[in-house]
């Protein structure tokens, strides 16, 4: 198996990086475990790989209560570095339930970010996929899709999205620093995964030679104690999420004073649970409101043939996932 | 240290083809020898080792990160080799299973595998067992901790059992 022919080369600094992913054609490479997997595919032809994984943005530290992962940290050294375990195990957790060993030392948390989806539609060239070739149609829709979105699909694609450290980041605030040749921005999660657009053409909003930079998580030190990320998958372990669950909470005497709920394996992009959230507030962190919470989590779902066993899943792992928070560590 | 190069073997094969495909250059080391290398951009590490340098103890089994049985390791690490663009690895220090213990004098890995007949056909060994060295130096610390670390490791015979009583001896859980 072996894709299209490409020519290599490696970016300087990030200024040859970001000229050179500015061409038309042009690919980052990264880890290159997903660029990989999709150029091998057919799915990914670039005429110009650029390899940025020796640029120096793999530092991973702290800044007051701002978490900062470097864009090329790789995952291993993320969940292995002492402040993230301290201060974000949920993070941690996340990573560590990714992948493999030998995926997370190679793999980048920029990377990890813009991986496409894994709709087993999308990744096989010989069925239709209109996020693949607009207009084709979707072949999950009517077909296996088992997998596909509860929530948040648009008209012609059902896929969901496939990071578990995004839906990590998505309980917390969560800043991404982008860089083009036009110069800097920061984007908010949610603004880096818009709702998609019809075809569902890309997993983000990135433009081609938009560079990730950095990752930064606001103030989330706080959620320690009362956090988790819950992944249930077909198999034990190396497997994408079917549901997964990031909650966290703060209780403040007896009761929850914040809550944050974001879900995997069920929408296009890491789905914010607000009404979960806004169900939690003000109440004892205790059954009646973690069933509430769970209700509120599939309040407009909408199952295609064979994903409605989701919907309860979805339920039982918000509640599972605040049951097992809720005494703090 | 001796050098050793692929470009003999490259221009054979190249010999004829009006496409000039670009060659990266890259020195590495693998197995404590350096090496000078010419690669084609499109390359993995795994193709590189097995099809130029002839150590095919890595296999090529899914060819897309899901199996293991590809697993090197990089300055100690375990990586998916099949997924490595080679030409992104230059300077790397890799160990393949051929640079592991010696007929005579084995690994503790190997002897341990040996031992509790941590294999059927042997195509995942080589993988297995580089993943379970690089999985010692991460400090498992309970029977569940080495299954969970060896879950990028798959075993068509399935061996388990036997291989994760064979790492656990060795990393005396
Ligand atoms: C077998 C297997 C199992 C997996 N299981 C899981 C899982 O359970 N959960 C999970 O979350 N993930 C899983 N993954 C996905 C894996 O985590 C991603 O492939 C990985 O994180 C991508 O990072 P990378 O550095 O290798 O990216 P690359 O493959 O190098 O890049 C991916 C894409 O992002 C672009 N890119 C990379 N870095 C940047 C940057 N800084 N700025 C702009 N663009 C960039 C590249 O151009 C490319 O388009 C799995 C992957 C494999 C192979
Ligand atoms: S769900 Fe989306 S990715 Fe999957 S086949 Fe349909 S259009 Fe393609
Ligand atoms: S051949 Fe590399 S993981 Fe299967
Ligand atoms: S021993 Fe046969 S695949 Fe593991």
């Amino acid at each position: 198996m072996s894709g299209s022919s490409f020519e290599y080369s490696r970016a300087t600094d990030l200024d040859d990086a970001l000229a050179k992913g500015g061409r038309c054609n042009a690919t980052f490479l990264a880890g290159g475990t997903d660029l990989l997997q999709l150029w091998k595919s057919g799915l990914a032809a670039p005429q110009n790989v650029v390899d940025i994984s020796h640029l120096p943005l793999a530092d991973i530290s702290r800044d007051g209560d701002t978490l900062v992962l470097g864009a090329l940290a790789r995952l291993s050294d993320v969940s292995a570095h002492p402040d993230v375990k301290t201060h974000h195990p949920m993070i941690c957790e996340a990573i560590l339930a990714s992948a493999s060993a030998q995926v997370r030392n190679m793999a980048s948390v920029g990377g990890n970010l813009l991986q496409r989806t894994r709709c087993p539609y999308f990744r096989d060239r010989a069925l239709a996929c209109n996020k693949r070739d607009p207009g084709a149609g979707c072949g999950a829709r009517h077909g296996e899709n088992r997998h596909a979105a509860l929530f948040g699909s648009a008209a012609g694609c059902v896929a969901t999205h496939a990071s578990d450290l995004a839906v990590a980041l998505a309980a917390f605030d969560t800043e991404i620093t982008v860089r083009s040749t036009i110069g800097e921005r920061r984007l908010t999660l949610q603004e880096l995964y818009p709702l998609p657009s019809a075809t569902a053409a890309s997993d983000s909003s990135l433009a081609a030679g938009d560079m990730i930079t950095a990752i930064r998580i606001h103030r989330a030190s706080r959620f320690a104690p009362r956090s988790i990320y819950l992944k249930i998958r077909d198999r034990a372990s190396f497997e994408f999420a079917v549901v997964s669950v990031a909650a966290a909470l703060r209780v403040e005497d007896g009761l929850i004073a914040e809550a944050r709920l974001a879900a995997g394996g069920i929408a296009p992009l890491p789905w914010r649970l607000r009404g979960s959230e806004a169900a939690l507030i003000g109440r004892a962190p205790t059954e009646p409101a973690f069933l509430a919470a769970g209700e509120q989590a599939i309040e407009g779902a909408r199952p295609l043939e064979k994903n409605t066993f989701k919907i309860p899943l979805l339920r039982n792992a918000v509640v599972r996932a605040l049951q097992s928070v809720r005494g703090g560590s | 240290m001796s050098t050793h190069t692929n470009t003999d073997a490259a221009g054979s094969r190249n010999a004829g083809n009006p496409i000039v495909e670009q060659r990266i250059a890259l020195a590495m080391t693998i197995n404590g020898e350096r090496y000078d290398l010419k690669v084609m951009p499109t390359a993995t590490l795994l193709d590189v080792i097995r099809d130029e340098l002839g150590l095919t103890g890595a296999k090529k089994g899914c060819d897309m990160g899901g199996c293991g049985a590809c697993t090197v390791l990089v300055a100690g690490r375990r990586i998916a080799s099949c997924l490595a663009l080679a030409a992104s690895f230059s300077e790397a220090d890799v160990t393949t299973i051929e640079g592991v213990g010696s007929a005579d004098r084995l690994h503790p890995m190997q002897a341990a595998f040996m031992r509790h007949d941590a294999l059927q056909c042997g195509y995942c060994t080589p993988g297995q067992i580089l993943s379970a060295i690089a999985l010692l130096s991460e400090n498992p610390r309970s029977i569940e901790e080495i299954r969970e670390g060896m879950s990028g490791n798959l075993c068509r015979c399935g061996a388990y059992t036997n291989i994760i009583a064979a790492i656990a001896e060795v990393a005396g859980r």
